[in-house]
C-alpha cells in the first residue's frame, strides 16, 4: 500500500484523538486507538473498518471544522474504507469497478437482468414463459433447476473466494496473525458484536442523524437489512436442502420453512434499505464520504429490488406473470452475486475482520 | 434592525450559553418564566469553556453507572479545602458540595449523556462522572433541550455593558450584526464566564508577558460583563492577577486548543529555557498540582517558553501528544531544531547526567530517583538523557480560567460594594467560582459550581420575575 493522502489524514486525525480521548465511550475505535502510541498504515486501516460511522464523535468534537485541527473522524475513516474496498479487491484487475461503483453495479445488474430475461424468452418461447404453471416443479418449467443452480452458484462461490482472499490479505496487513483469524472465542465475540450491531449504538443512545440527534433508527434499519439478507440466505439454504436431501421440489407451501424465512427476509431487505435510504437523504453530508454515495445507493437498490421481485414472485407465482418475474428476479440476484466482491457488500467482510481483531485486542 | 427576540419582553435574561447559563435558563423556563439567552459565539463554538470539559465532580454515596464508588460530601469538602488551602467561603463550599449530589440526575433529565467509567478516565473514575463525548456533546444536548423548552437564543450577540439603576438591573447593551441594542428584561443571570481570553486584562496582572499566553478555551470569554458589573459597583472576589494555567505545547493555537495540547512528560524530562538552562525541579512530587505550576514557571522564563527534553527511554510513558515532538539523534541537533542555544543545552544535560544517582525507576509514582550536585536538583524520575533519538517539546503557559469574580450568597445573588445584594441580578459559573475556589483547582469542580448556582439563579430569577 503506498502512503496515500487518505491514510495520512486518518493518521493525523488519530494522533489528535489519541491526545484527547473524549470520545472513548462511543464505540470500539477509541479503546483500540488508546492501545497505540503511533499509527501505521495497517493500524488506521483497521480502525477505519472498525468505525461504524455513527457520527457521534463528529458532533461531539471540539476540534471539528472550522477549528484549525479540522478533525472529522467519520469522514476520514469512510474515505479510507473506500480505499480498503478498492485495494483488497480480488482479482486486482477489477479494482477499477470501485471508481463510479454505483454506475457499474447498476449497469452489470441491468445487463444481466435483460440477458437472463431475453434468454429465457428466446429459449423457452413466450408461450411457456407467459403461461400459468402450478404445482411441483412449476418454476423449473420456465427455467430448468440445473440452470438456476449453475447460474447462481458460480458467481456466488466466486464471490466467496474473492471475499476470503480479500479478508486474508486485509488481516495480514492490519497486523493479524494467520492463526488468529478463526480463533473461536474471538470469532464468536465478533459475530455477536456484528449480530447486535453493537457499535451503531453510540454508547447506548444510537447514531447521530440527521444532525447531533441520537437515534437507534439507523441501527434498526441496518438490522432489518442484514438479518433480512441472512434470512433470505437461510431460506435458500433450506430450500437447497429440501431439494437435494429430501427431493422436495419448489414451489413450497406458503407456511413452509423456506417460504416463511424468505418472506420475512424479503420484507427485511425491502424495508431496511428504504429506512437507510431515507436516513441517507436527510443526513448531514459533512461527516460522510459523499463520493461513495453511489456505491451505497446501488447496493441498497439491489437489495430492495431483490426483495421486491422475490416477494412479487411469491405473490404472483400462480399467475401468468410468474415466468417473467422469475427471470427478472434471477437476473437481479445474479447482478447482486456478480457484484458482491466489487461493491458495498465487501464492507461486511472487512468489518468482520476488524471486529475479530478488536475481540483479540480486548482480551489482551 | 434588532433581532425580534430583543424587543419582546422576557422575564429572565441569561448572559452566556455555557453550562452555568444553561442550568439557569432551563430551570427558569421550567418554572414558567420566559427566557432569552445572549451568546456571543456562533453556533460552531457556542458554549464557552464548557464545550471543552470532560467531567463533573459531584458528591455521591455509592457507585452508579457512571462512577466506580462512593465519594461523599465530606471527602469532596476535604479535597477542596486542600486544593484551595482554605482560601474559600467555607459555607458556600459546603453548600455547593451538598447540592452537587443531584447534578448528574438533573443533567440526565435534560438529555445529557454520560459514559460508563472506562480505562482512560485519568484516575477520576470514582469521583467524577464523564460526559459521553465530552463537553461539546454535553452542550449540544443542552441546546437541544433549550430549543425544545422554547427558550430564545440569540447567537453572535455580545454583551458590551450592563445598565443599572442603583442596585437594579435595567438592560444589557448588546452588539449584534455590528449594531448596539438595548435589551431589557425583568431579571438577569450573569453566566458569561471569566476573562481568560482578554489578553489586555491579563496584562494588567501579568505585564507584557501575557502577550505570549495561550488560551485553552473559548476566545469569547473576554469578561465584558464582569468588568461592567465591577464598574457598576458590584463587589469583587478572588485574586485579580491570578489564573489557573498549565503547561501546554508551545505550538498550540492561540485559543480553543482545549485538552489535547497539554504536555504530560515534564516529570520524565529535563526542562530548559531558550538559553539552554534548567530552572526548576522537574521531579518535584506535587501531583496533581504539578501541571498547574509548570504553566507559571514557564511564563517566567525568557520569551515565556521552555523545552522539555527526553530520550527514547521515556517515549510511551506518558499520554501521546497532539503534535509530534522534535526529534534528533544528537542533543545538538535537537537544540538547533528547538531554537535553543546548543552548547549550553548540551552542557546542561551533561551536568545533569553526571548528577543522576542510581535508583529503581518507577514511572507511576515518585520513585526517589534523584540528582546530586546540580542546581536545581531533580528529586524524582531522574534518569540520564543518553539514549537517542532525543525528543523535545516546546512548552508555553496555557491559561484555563481566571479567579476574579463577583461575590454571591447561597441564593446566587450578586453583592454590591455596600454589602447588600443587588435586586434582580444573579450570577453562576466561572464568573462567581472565586467564591469557592479562591485558589487551586480540583478537576470537575467548575461544572459542579456552574450547575448548582446556575439552577439556583434560574429558580430565584424566575420567582422574582413572576412575582
Ligand atoms: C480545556 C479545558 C478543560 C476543562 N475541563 C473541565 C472539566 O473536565 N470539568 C470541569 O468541571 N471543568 C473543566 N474546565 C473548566 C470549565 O470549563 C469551566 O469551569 C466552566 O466551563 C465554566 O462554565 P461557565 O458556564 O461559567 O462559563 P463558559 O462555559 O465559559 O460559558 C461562558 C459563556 O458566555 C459567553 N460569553 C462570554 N462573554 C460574553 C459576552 N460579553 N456576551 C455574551 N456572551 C458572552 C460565552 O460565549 C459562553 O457561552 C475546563 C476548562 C478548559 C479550558
Ligand atoms: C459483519 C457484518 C456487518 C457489519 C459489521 C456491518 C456494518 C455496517 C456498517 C457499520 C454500515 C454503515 C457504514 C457503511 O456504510 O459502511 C453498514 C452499511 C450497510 N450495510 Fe452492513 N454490516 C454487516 C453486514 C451486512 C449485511 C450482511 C448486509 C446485507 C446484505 C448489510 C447491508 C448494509 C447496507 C445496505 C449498508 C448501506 C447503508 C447505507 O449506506 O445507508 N450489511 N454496514
Ligand atoms: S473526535 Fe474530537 S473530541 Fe472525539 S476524541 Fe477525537 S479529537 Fe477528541
Ligand atoms: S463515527 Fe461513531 S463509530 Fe465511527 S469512530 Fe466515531 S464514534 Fe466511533
Amino acid at each position: 500500500m503506498p502512503e496515500t493522502e487518505t491514510l495520512q489524514e486518518a493518521k493525523r486525525v488519530m494522533q489528535i484523538c489519541n491526545a484527547c480521548r473524549y470520545c472513548e465511550g462511543y464505540c470500539a475505535v477509541f479503546p483500540a486507538m488508546n492501545k497505540r502510541l503511533t499509527f501505521s498504515d495497517g493500524d488506521v486501516t483497521y480502525l477505519a473498518n472498525l468505525c461504524h460511522g455513527c457520527q457521534g464523535c463528529y458532533y461531539a468534537c471540539q476540534y471539528a471544522p472550522p477549528h484549525e485541527f479540522a478533525v472529522n473522524v467519520p469522514k476520514a475513516f469512510a474515505e479510507l474504507r473506500a480505499e480498503t474496498y478498492r485495494d483488497y479487491a480480488w482479482p486486482g484487475i477489477f479494482k477499477g469497478l470501485f471508481e463510479g461503483n454505483g454506475k457499474w453495479v447498476a449497469l452489470i445488474t441491468l445487463v444481466l437482468t435483460i440477458a437472463v430475461t431475453a434468454g429465457v424468452f428466446m429459449v423457452q418461447g413466450a408461450d411457456v414463459v407467459a403461461g400459468v404453471h402450478t404445482g411441483t416443479g412449476a418454476f423449473y418449467k420456465v427455467i430448468p433447476h440445473d440452470v438456476i443452480v449453475y447460474l447462481a452458484s458460480a458467481p456466488f462461490l466466486f464471490a466467496g473466494l474473492a471475499f476470503i482472499v480479500g479478508l486474508v490479505t486485509f488481516w495480514r496487513d492490519i497486523g493479524g496473525k494467520p492463526g488468529e483469524l478463526l480463533h473461536p472465542g474471538a470469532l464468536a465475540q465478533a459475530l455477536k458484536d456484528a449480530g447486535q450491531m453493537k457499535y451503531m449504538s453510540g454508547g447506548g443512545h444510537g447514531c447521530n442523524y440527521p444532525n447531533d440527534n441520537f437515534s437507534m433508527g439507523r441501527r434498526h434499519a441496518h438490522q432489518m437489512t442484514m438479518w433480512g439478507f441472512l434470512l433470505c440466505f437461510a431460506a435458500t439454504s433450506v430450500a437447497t436442502l429440501y431439494h437435494y436431501a429430501f427431493g422436495w421440489e419448489a414451489p413450497y407451501d406458503y407456511f413452509s420453512i423456506p417460504v416463511i424465512l424468505g418472506t420475512l427476509g424479503g420484507i427485511g431487505i425491502v424495508i431496511g434499505p428504504i429506512g437507510l435510504l431515507m436516513i441517507k437523504k436527510k443526513a448531514d453530508p459533512a461527516p460522510q464520504d459523499t463520493k461513495r454515495t453511489g456505491m451505497d445507493v446501488a447496493f441498497l437498490w439491489l437489495l430492495m429490488l431483490t426483495g421486491i421481485t422475490g416477494l412479487a414472485l411469491l405473490a404472483l407465482r400462480e399467475t401468468a406473470a410468474m415466468g417473467t418475474l422469475l427471470a427478472v428476479h434471477l437476473g437481479i440476484v445474479l447482478g447482486m452475486f456478480v457484484t458482491f466482491p466489487y461493491g458495498k457488500m465487501v464492507h461486511a467482510v472487512y468489518r468482520l475482520g476488524a471486529l475479530i481483531k478488536f475481540a483479540h485486542e480486548r482480551r489482551s | 434592525m434588532p433581532p425580534e427576540e430583543f424587543t419582546r419582553p422576557h422575564d429572565v435574561l441569561v448572559l452566556g450559553a455555557g453550562n452555568a447559563a444553561m442550568s439557569a435558563a432551563l430551570t427558569a423556563r421550567a418554572r414558567g418564566a420566559s427566557v432569552l439567552m445572549i451568546e456571543s459565539a456562533n453556533r460552531d463554538i457556542r458554549g464557552g469553556n464548557s464545550r471543552h470539559v470532560r467531567n463533573i465532580r459531584y458528591s455521591h454515596n455509592a457507585a452508579t453507572d457512571f462512577v466506580t464508588g462512593r465519594y461523599d460530601a465530606d471527602e469532596y469538602f476535604k479535597d477542596l479545602m486542600r486544593v484551595t488551602d482554605g482560601n474559600t467561603n467555607e459555607d458556600l463550599m459546603r453548600f455547593m458540595i451538598d447540592a452537587s449530589e443531584d447534578c448528574v440526575d438533573w443533567m440526565l433529565a435534560q438529555g445529557i449523556k454520560f459514559q460508563p467509567p472506562l480505562s482512560g478516565t485519568l484516575g477520576l473514575a470514582r469521583t467524577n462522572a464523564f460526559f459521553l463525548g465530552g463537553g461539546k456533546a454535553m452542550m449540544n444536548s443542552y441546546f437541544k433541550a433549550a430549543e425544545k423548552a422554547g427558550i430564545d437564543i440569540v447567537y453572535e450577540a455580545e454583551v458590551e455593558s450592563i445598565e443599572m439603576d442603583g442596585s437594579r438591573f435595567q438592560a444589557a447593551m448588546v452588539r449584534h450584526d455590528g449594531e448596539l441594542h438595548r435589551v431589557e428584561a425583568r431579571t438577569v443571570v450573569l453566566a458569561s464566564g471569566g476573562f481568560e481570553a482578554n489578553i489586555d486584562w491579563l496584562k494588567e496582572g501579568w505585564g507584557d508577558i501575557a502577550e505570549n499566553f495561550l488560551v485553552r478555551g473559548s476566545p469569547m470569554n473576554t469578561g465584558k460583563v464582569l468588568r461592567s458589573m465591577l464598574d457598576n459597583g458590584a463587589k469583587p472576589i478572588g485574586a485579580p492577577d491570578q489564573c489557573h494555567a498549565v503547561a501546554i505545547d508551545g505550538r498550540a493555537p492561540k485559543f480553543d486548543g482545549g485538552i489535547s495540547t497539554r504536555i504530560d512528560c515534564v516529570i520524565f524530562s529535563v526542562v530548559v529555557n531558550k538559553n539552554g538552562e534548567r530552572f526548576y525541579d522537574e521531579g518535584e512530587d506535587i501531583w496533581p498540582k504539578r501541571y498547574a505550576i509548570w504553566g507559571r514557571l514557564v511564563a517566567k522564563q525568557p520569551d515565556q517558553v521552555a523545552y522539555a527534553v527526553i530520550d527514547s527511554k521515556s517515549m510511551g510513558l506518558f499520554m501521546p501528544t497532539v503534535y509530534e515532538p522534535f526529534q534528533s539523534d544528537t542533543l545538538a541537533g535537537l537544540a538547533e531544531q528547538l531554537g535553543v542555544d546548543a552548547a549550553t543545552m548540551e552542557k546542561t544535560i551533561q551536568d545533569f547526567n553526571a548528577a543522576v544517582q542510581p535508583g529503581d525507576f518507577n514511572a507511576t509514582e515518585p520513585d526517589g530517583c534523584h540528582t546530586e550536585g546540580v542546581e536545581p536538583k531533580k528529586s524524582n524520575w531522574a534518569r540520564k538523557i543518553d539514549t537517542p533519538p532525543y525528543y523535545g517539546y516546546p512548552v508555553r503557559m496555557g491559561i484555563t480560567f481566571t479567579y476574579l469574580g463577583l461575590e454571591v450568597n447561597r441564593r446566587a445573588q450578586v453583592f454590591m460594594n455596600d454589602g447588600k445584594p443587588a435586586e434582580n441580578i444573579w450570577a453562576a459559573g466561572e464568573i462567581m467560582a472565586g467564591n469557592i475556589l479562591g485558589q487551586g483547582y480540583a478537576g470537575g469542580t467548575g461544572m459542579a459550581i456552574g450547575n448548582v448556582f446556575g439552577r439556583i439563579a434560574g429558580e430565584e430569577a424566575a420567582r422574582h420575575a413572576r412575582n
